[in-house]
Order: structure tokens, then C-alpha cells, then sequence
């Protein structure tokens, strides 16, 4: 079995939840809706033997509708086949259905893009924070939280501050000029003078 | 004996006699066993770990006795990220060590954040407990925190132990 044939049998069996089919370099990635999630991840443990669910995360499309999506990341080991399947969420309505009773590995995952990306997952067993601490008001992950960090307090438990940025983020950009050069304090945006021996960003 | 000892000692006049001033001698037994409480966070910790191995040896400055009970330690060593979230455990294993106490930042994280200028990292030790010496490098060689081992050892003779911090003693003389 190769993941087209996967993604096959699974829009075969589930054509009215397949929203869109996706193949790049060899990559086969499957949109979903949310609703027919928990009943395709079943299938596909069940009947295609994918056995490992290597990640799940989520993607911010700030500014889109919907903003989210959920990206799951299987694995057969029988096979060695990969297939990726996604899901929107939406701001609104900011919740996924849990596969942790299929892949029990899901529950740590789902906790951290719980904690990160704030989408809340259904009849999860134990859905708390994994990084932050509990009490943190954000999630970080967001497009529209800062890097550099908001302030907030959680007494005895932890606190947090804005992290001072003096103009970066900090980055470094492929030249061979100078550590100056190397290592400005921003990536500069529009027409700013480059300075010599600059190379292109890919 | 050189004239800027704080001991002097002369074996004509005494065999077993040495004359010297209190503050001199605890400094002197101070800062020859600091006892570290080695608050490994990050991949500092791996050269402090250098450090005590055979090669940089720290006991050659009485620092060997890594002590992981803040009640049994002098100096503590932070060495690594200091995360948000560990932060105030740091702290509170700080206020657990018994007074006279010092600190050292070991490594660009725990001086100043390091390349960490995030959501999730203290910008520096120093936000929560005093440090007595900074150490740069990312991480620091072992050499580096032998180096910041005797800046502390020439800071602790300095102090004035007695008269600073046994007052109500020195008064009652």
C-alpha cells in the first residue's frame, strides 16, 4: 500500500467528509471535516494498519476563516507509509474531536496544542496545560501573541514578563560580511540600503 | 610572609601560633569551602559537571561538595535558561539556603536571558536573587567558572563578616 492508495480507500469509504486531496513531493495530505475526524482515524488504524500517529500540531491562518487547522501526522509501520490529515477549526468554535482513544500518544499532543494554540479537544481524559503553567492566560503560539511575551501572574505558581526586544526579533542572515552584517538586529523590511557583500535570501 | 597576607605567621617567635583578624580567618575559611548548590537548568550544566571532573578539578578551591540540599550550601551556581516556569523554584530554594549565601550566573541565560528573548524565559537570574558574579559564555568553558569560582573567593575576603554581619556580637564586646 502507498499513501495515494490510502488516501484512496479512505475517500472511498468516507466520500462526503473529503474536502480536498493534496500531493507534494510525495507527500500526501488529505483535508477532512472536522466531524468525520474521529471515524476516519479509526479506519485508518483499523483497516489501513496505520499503527503510529507521529504528531499532531495546528497552524494559525490569522486573519482567514476558518483560523486554525489541526494537522495529524500517521505513520504504518507495516507499510512505512505516511499520510497527513487535516481539519479547520474555527475562532469561534474552538474545538476538535479527541483521538486519544485511539492512539493513546494523542493525549500528550493534543495537550500541548491545547496549551499553545488554544483549540480545546472533546471528551479529552485529561486536557490540561503541558508547557505553560497552569494559570497562564495566553497561548503563545498564536499569531497574534507577541514574542517577546505579556506580563502575567499566577501568585506562588510562576509569572512572566515582556521580554525587552531592543528592535529584533534577533536574527542572522546567510552572507559573508562582517559579525555587523551577520547578525542585525531586525530582518528590515522594504527599501532599506543592503549592505556590501549581501547575499539574497533564499 | 609577604606584607599583604592577612596571616602572618613567625615560626621563630610561635611553632602553633598564628595572628591574624577574625574577619580574615573566616573569610579565609569561607571562601575555601564553598559548598555549591549546583542549579543545573540547561547545557551550562554539563560544563559545570566538567568543572568537578578530574581534568578542571574544582576541589582544587575547596569547591567540590556539590551539595543538592540547599540547607548544606554556600554558593548557588545557576547554570542554565531560567524558564518562567521554573523560576520561582529557584527562588525558593534560594531563600532556603542559609545566610552568609552567594550566587553566581553562570552562562549568557542566566545573566541575561541569552538568545532567549521570549515568552517563556526570565530575562536574567538577577530579576530574583542577587548574583555576585556574572560569568559570560554560552556555555562557559569550565575554565570560565574557575575564574568566576576566584572572583568570588577575592570578593569573600573583602567582606567585613564579623562587623557586617554579627552586630549585635561586635556590640556586646
Amino acid at each position: 500500500m502507498t499513501a495515494a492508495e490510502a488516501a484512496a480507500r479512505i475517500t472511498e469509504n468516507f466520500s462526503g467528509a473529503i474536502t480536498g486531496e493534496k500531493e507534494f513531493r510525495g507527500e500526501t495530505s488529505l483535508t477532512l471535516d472536522a466531524a468525520a475526524l474521529h471515524g476516519i482515524c479509526s479506519f485508518a488504524k483499523e483497516s489501513l494498519g496505520f499503527d503510529y500517529l507521529v504528531d499532531i500540531s495546528a497552524v494559525d491562518h490569522f486573519g482567514e476563516e476558518p483560523r486554525f487547522e489541526v494537522v495529524y501526522e500517521l505513520y504504518s509501520m507495516g507499510h512505512a507509509v505516511h499520510l497527513r490529515l487535516k481539519i479547520p477549526v474555527s475562532e469561534d468554535n474552538c474545538e476538535a474531536q479527541t483521538i486519544s482513544d485511539i492512539w493513546p500518544t494523542a493525549d500528550w499532543h493534543e495537550r500541548e496544542v491545547y496549551d499553545l494554540m488554544g483549540i480545546g479537544f472533546r471528551n479529552h481524559p485529561d486536557l490540561r496545560r503541558i508547557l505553560m503553567w497552569e494559570g497562564y492566560p495566553y497561548h503563545p503560539l498564536r499569531k497574534d501573541f507577541p514574542l517577546e511575551g505579556k506580563p502575567s501572574d499566577a501568585p506562588e505558581l510562576a509569572f512572566s514578563d515582556a521580554a525587552p526586544l531592543a528592535g529584533g526579533p534577533f536574527v542572522t542572515v546567510p552572507t559573508d560580511g562582517t559579525t555587523q552584517v551577520r547578525e542585525p538586529r531586525a530582518r528590515h523590511a522594504g527599501e532599506v540600503p543592503r549592505p556590501e557583500k549581501f547575499i539574497e535570501e533564499p | 610572609m609577604s606584607d599583604q597576607s592577612p596571616i602572618t605567621y613567625d615560626s621563630k617567635i610561635e611553632g602553633n601560633i598564628i595572628f591574624t583578624q577574625l574577619d580574615a580567618a573566616i573569610n579565609w575559611m569561607r571562601s575555601n569551602s564553598l559548598w555549591p548548590m549546583p542549579m543545573g537548568l540547561a547545557c551550562c550544566a554539563i560544563e559545570l559537571m566538567a568543572a568537578g571532573a578530574s581534568r578542571f578539578d574544582i576541589s582544587r578551591f575547596g569547591a567540590e561538595v556539590m551539595r543538592f540540599s540547599p540547607r548544606q550550601s554556600d554558593v548557588m551556581i545557576v547554570a542554565g535558561t531560567v524558564t518562567y516556569k521554573m523560576a520561582l523554584s529557584v527562588k525558593r530554594i534560594w531563600d532556603q539556603m542559609p545566610e552568609p549565601k552567594w550566587c553566581i550566573a553562570m552562562g549568557a541565560c542566566a545573566s541575561s536571558g541569552g538568545m532567549y528573548r521570549s515568552y517563556a524565559v526570565l530575562q536574567g537570574i538577577d530579576h530574583l536573587i542577587p548574583v555576585d558574579v556574572y560569568i559570560s559564555g554560552c556555555p562557559p568553558r569550565p575554565e570560565a567558572l574557575l575564574d568566576g569560582l576566584m572572583k568570588l573567593q577575592k570578593k569573600i575576603m573583602g567582606e567585613h563578616s564579623v562587623t557586617d554581619q554579627k552586630k549585635a556580637l561586635v556590640e556586646s564586646l
